[in-house]
């Protein structure tokens, strides 16, 4: 009977561990196939904004508002969060969770300091009166550049829930997919960022 | 969960990754604002760079490849971009012959 129950629970943890088709992984694509659709809602704003992007209603241009250094600041940030997170992973897949909490601190601060950098920009053209209400360009740029700030945010707040159900639950079947599902959220935001940097900010300077 | 499409990365690929994301983003930045080349070469650097940079991202970072959840992931991303070519291209090719058909600006 105990031999049996050893068994069983081996087979689990070795289906856990190496099966293709294990609740986990089903977790994880299923929340790759959400990230698609939010990738679809990107496209639509990335379309609007293409449409719109000239229409400045006497209203200042990119190149006009568009500071690079700040932008360059933030994608650097972003970038190195998204580098900090993919080794808060390698610590959880070699099971050690100090340093996968470690890892995810420092994750969440590079993602707070753009986050700042970000607030910094909109309030900055808000006070000159540049905000989303001045021209069609405006409301497009804000909507889009927004849209991936909230998400950023939101993926701070995840980060928060993560790191505090670390500590609560420790590393498990429950925790760990979720610290998946993220780091595919938190990569997936840096490549509509660097989407954003390049045909946003810099196409909108040259 | 070494199964799940973030679990196979090495220390190697991420620091790879990240030194080909810094190279990518330090190229198009340096191009725009060093203000060293025309217009014209400027776009297509930004656009090299940020397609090369997505990839990047996609293989050495979110570890895309063909056999994750057989291929499901792959023909899931190849089915969205096909949708973003449509209503992205979509729109920029309909606005722009408004705009020609209406001589508005």
């Amino acid at each position: 009977m105990t031999t049996d129950t050893i068994k069983h629970s081996d087979a689990h943890a070795h289906a856990v561990t190496h099966g293709h088709h294990d609740t986990g992984s089903i977790k994880v694509f299923g929340f790759w196939v959400y990230l698609m659709s939010d990738l679809v809602i990107f496209g639509t704003l990335f379309a609007t904004y293409a449409v719109l992007m000239r229409g400045t209603a006497g209203g200042p241009s990119g190149a006009e508002i568009f500071d690079l250094r700040l932008i360059l600041a933030g994608t650097l940030l972003l970038l190195v969060s998204s580098f900090t997170y993919g080794m808060a992973v390698l610590s959880m897949t070699a099971e050690r969770v100090t340093r996968l909490k470690a890892w995810l601190v420092v994750t969440f601060l590079l993602g707070a300091g753009f986050i700042a950098i970000e607030f910094y920009e909109f309030r900055h053209l808000i006070h000159a009166g540049f905000g989303p209400d001045r021209s069609a360009f405006l409301s497009a740029f804000f909507t889009l550049v927004g849209t991936h700030g909230l998400h950023v945010l939101f993926g701070l707040l995840w980060l928060v829930v993560v790191l505090v159900q670390l500590h609560t639950k420790g590393l498990n079947d429950m925790t760990r997919p979720r610290i998946l599902c993220l780091s595919l959220f938190w990569h997936f935001l840096d490549v509509v960022w660097i989407c954003v940097f390049s045909f946003v900010y810099l196409m909108g300077v040259v | 969960m070494k199964d799940s499409p973030v679990a196979h990365g090495s220390v190697r690929s991420y620091v790879m990754g990240l030194a080909l994301s810094l190279l990518l983003t330090a190229i198009p930045f340096a191009v725009v604002m060093g203000d060293l080349v025309a217009a014209s070469t400027k776009v297509l650097v930004i656009v090299a760079a940020a397609v090369s940079q997505v990839l990047v991202q996609l293989i050495l970072f979110m570890h895309m490849d063909t056999k994750q959840e057989e291929g499901w992931n792959l023909m899931s991303l190849v089915f969205t971009v096909t949708i973003l070519g449509l209503v992205v291209g979509g729109s920029l090719w309909i606005m722009h012959h408004l705009h020609l058909n209406m001589m508005i600006g």
